[in-house]
């Protein structure tokens, strides 16, 4: 997993509140048995018609958003399937950054294990930062993880907050399952008691 | 005064969760071990594929369940193959990487075989007090059981091959009481629609929802386990029942279910699982029973759902973004504002689902067909949610009342649900369905659902438009 310190770019507002993982991503791409190269699908209905065409008045469409590094997003930003196929192909398209209001848990979660960083900030941050980002591709935000804040165009400053732990490995880039592989000799003791506790199970 | 922790009233899910922890971190952070892990062939690819890189292997394969159900077809000529080039790839890696790891496994071809949540209960995998997860939203359903369940992405999918265990935050405790009795026509469906139009698609973030009341209580299995599979459309991590009489006698007997004195064992253990008397909730909603109608969806977010006697809602009557997501729901779900629900015309009917393809949903809904048939124009499909309900529904003869009411009788898979395999809505299709979510496209491009129970699926297919059951049953067939 890449780390994640601090990203400086541009923005793409997406006001929808509740945008679903099926809308991120949808289903007839989750037949793939990679994690790589979903970013041309990323969003995929909403971003092209039915013959392929790239909708215009989308915002990934738009030249200012292109190369957009940031999302800035409505509420409820992932909700729906546990698919992992939304954040690959945000990370796949370019995206490194999510900032909205509230975040469904399996998407938050997933985001974490792939070098996104989700920000949650409060109504009136999203609002603000939306309408910066409704500014174009000039319009170049900085997210510290370090700090935990986002800075504004114009230099205004929030603070996020970020679980400890998950912010060491982003930070860090470091590999869950490795992690958990040195506490071997616990989840042994674990299964041990646990035999003798539950032995049905 | 301190009560000493020890004594401190704890919730169902304090106490699952208690009993699971392996080790816990200085910030809160916990290992956690997971009893069941349930695995599909679309979202566990990859994480076997990262298993075989890094030389690791599948710490507990007796711990762990394959069975495929996204991609497979439902037609009846399904033993000749896939045609789908990329659905086979996915199904066959599962077939390799099941074999290979040497877990746990229901193919295609096996009578067992269907939607991974309906599996599990069937064959006594889901116990209560137990730690699941599976690579997929709807692992909520078997919260049901009294078993801590949720959903994961694929990465905590190779985490969990490779150490059985999770690395977790506690979640907060919420809890939703549904008081009273249900009326006749009210369903599972229905109470868990109106729980997410209360507290909305976010409403149960970061929460685990305890559902209790006597009209939960009242419920059978199946019924519960459609609750549940439903919490995370409310954003809730997992949903909970306490277990009783009830769980105990849908568990026992079952192939995977404990026997002789580790069935004493267990239900002895199993009767602790319950919340204590002022343990605390973050957050409490309590519905009357009697308040609930028949409910069904009008947009495209499993929050949009009303009475089946009221109208199609203004986007002016929302507040803040839903305003907007509602003016867009309604243009994506052609329907104008004011217009009555029970005069929305459907063309296509979809029973089944880990929320609604169990015996007793299909039942619901050959009651319903019995003696009558779909109207003009309108299509059906019933796809059981597994090869031994749909063998059940045989026995019973509900195929036959089925096919006479001109559905198509299909095997076993997450079929129309979301649309995978072939069973998808066509552009501008409208189908009322015993699903989940009512998302755009979800079902296939363009294709608009409603959401409702088994009997109101049924009778909207019957009618031609949506009905409220309550009427409905009062006409001869």
């Amino acid at each position: 997993m890449d780390k994640f310190t601090t990203l400086t770019g541009s923005a793409a507002p997406m006001p929808l509140v509740n945008i679903d993982t099926d809308m991120i991503i949808p289903k007839q791409f989750l037949k793939t048995i990679k994690r790589s190269g979903l970013g041309v699908n990323l969003f995929d209905e909403l971003r092209y018609d039915r013959e392929g065409n790239e909708i215009p008045d989308f915002v990934l469409n738009q030249p200012a958003y292109r190369d957009a590094e940031i999302l800035i997003a409505g509420d409820n930003f992932g909700c729906g399937s546990s698919r992992e196929h939304a954040p690959w192909a945000l990370l796949d398209f370019g995206i490194r950054c999510v900032i909205s209001t509230s975040f469904a848990d399996i998407f938050f979660n997933n985001c974490f294990k792939n070098g996104i960083l989700p920000v949650t900030l409060p109504q009136e941050a999203v609002d603000a930062l939306m309408e910066d980002a409704g500014n174009g591709s000039n319009a170049r935000m900085t997210v510290d993880l370090q700090a935990q804040t986002v800075t504004s165009p114009d230099g205004k400053v929030y603070a996020f907050e970020v679980d400890a732990f998950r912010k060491h490995c982003l930070l860090n880039g470091l590999d869950d399952i490795g992690l958990t592989m040195e506490k071997a000799a616990s989840i042994d003791t674990f299964e041990d008691q646990m035999a003798q506790a539950r032995p049905w199970v | 005064m301190t009560i000493p922790a020890a004594a401190a009233p704890r919730t169902l899910y304090d106490k699952i969760w208690d009993a699971h922890v392996v080790e816990r971190q200085d910030d809160g952070t916990c290992l956690l071990y997971i009893d069941r892990h349930l695995v599909h062939e679309v979202t566990s690819p990859q994480a076997f594929e990262g298993l075989r890189m890094t030389g690791r292997k599948v710490r507990a394969p007796e711990r762990t369940i394959a069975v495929p159900d996204h991609n497979v077809p439902t037609t009846l000529d399904r033993q000749t193959g896939i045609e789908n080039p990329e659905s086979r790839i996915q199904v066959d890696a599962l077939d390799k990487n099941a074999r290979e790891f040497g877990v746990h496994y229901y193919p295609v071809n096996d009578v067992r075989q269907g939607i991974v949540h309906i599996v599990g209960p069937e064959q006594g995998w889901t116990l209560p007090g137990m730690t699941v997860v599976c690579g997929d939203s709807h692992t909520a359903t078997h919260g049901a059981f009294g078993a801590l369940a949720h959903g994961i992405g694929t990465s905590e999918v190779e985490h969990v091959l490779a150490t059985q265990t999770l690395i977790q935050g506690k979640s907060k405790n919420m809890k939703v009481e549904i008081t009273g009795r249900i009326a006749p026509g009210v369903t599972a469906k229905d109470i868990v629609l109106r729980i997410i139009a209360e507290t909305g698609t976010a409403g149960g973030t970061g929460h685990v929802i305890e559902y209790c009341g006597e009209a939960i209580r009242n419920l059978s299995m199946e019924g519960r386990m459609t609750i549940c599979n439903m919490a995370i459309e409310g954003g809730a991590r997992a949903g909970l029942i306490a277990p009783d009489e009830t769980t105990f006698n849908y568990v026992k007997g079952r192939a995977h279910a404990p026997k002789g004195a580790q069935w004493d064992a267990a239900t002895a253990w199993w009767k602790t699982l319950f919340s204590d008397e002022g343990a605390h909730f973050d957050k409490v909603l309590t519905i009357r029973g009697e308040d609930i109608a028949p409910t069904v969806t009008w947009g495209t977010s499993p929050e949009d759902a009303l009475p089946i006697t009221a109208n199609v809602p203004a986007p002016e009557s929302f507040t803040g973004g839903k305003i907007d997501a509602a003016r867009r729901s309604l243009d994506y779900m052609a329907l104008t504002a004011g217009t009555p629900l029970t005069d929305i015309a459907i063309d296509a009917v979809f029973i089944g689902s880990c929320t609604n393809g169990r015996i007793e949903d299909l039942r619901a809904a050959a009651e319903v067909l019995s003696g009558r048939k779909l109207a003009n124009g309108v299509r059906g499909m019933v796809v059981p949610g597994s090869g031994l309900v749909r063998a059940m529904a045989e026995e019973e003869g509900l195929d036959v009342i089925f096919k006479n009411a001109g559905f198509e009788w299909r095997l076993a898979g997450c079929s129309m649900c979301l649309g995978m395999n072939p069973d998808q809505l066509a552009p501008g299709e409208r189908c009322a369905a015993t699903s989940n979510r009512n998302f755009e496209g979800r079902q296939g491009y363009k294709g608009r659902t409603h959401l409702m129970s088994p009997a109101m699926a049924a009778a909207a297919g019957v009618a031609g438009h949506l009905v409220d059951i309550r009427e409905f049953a009062k006409e001869p067939a």
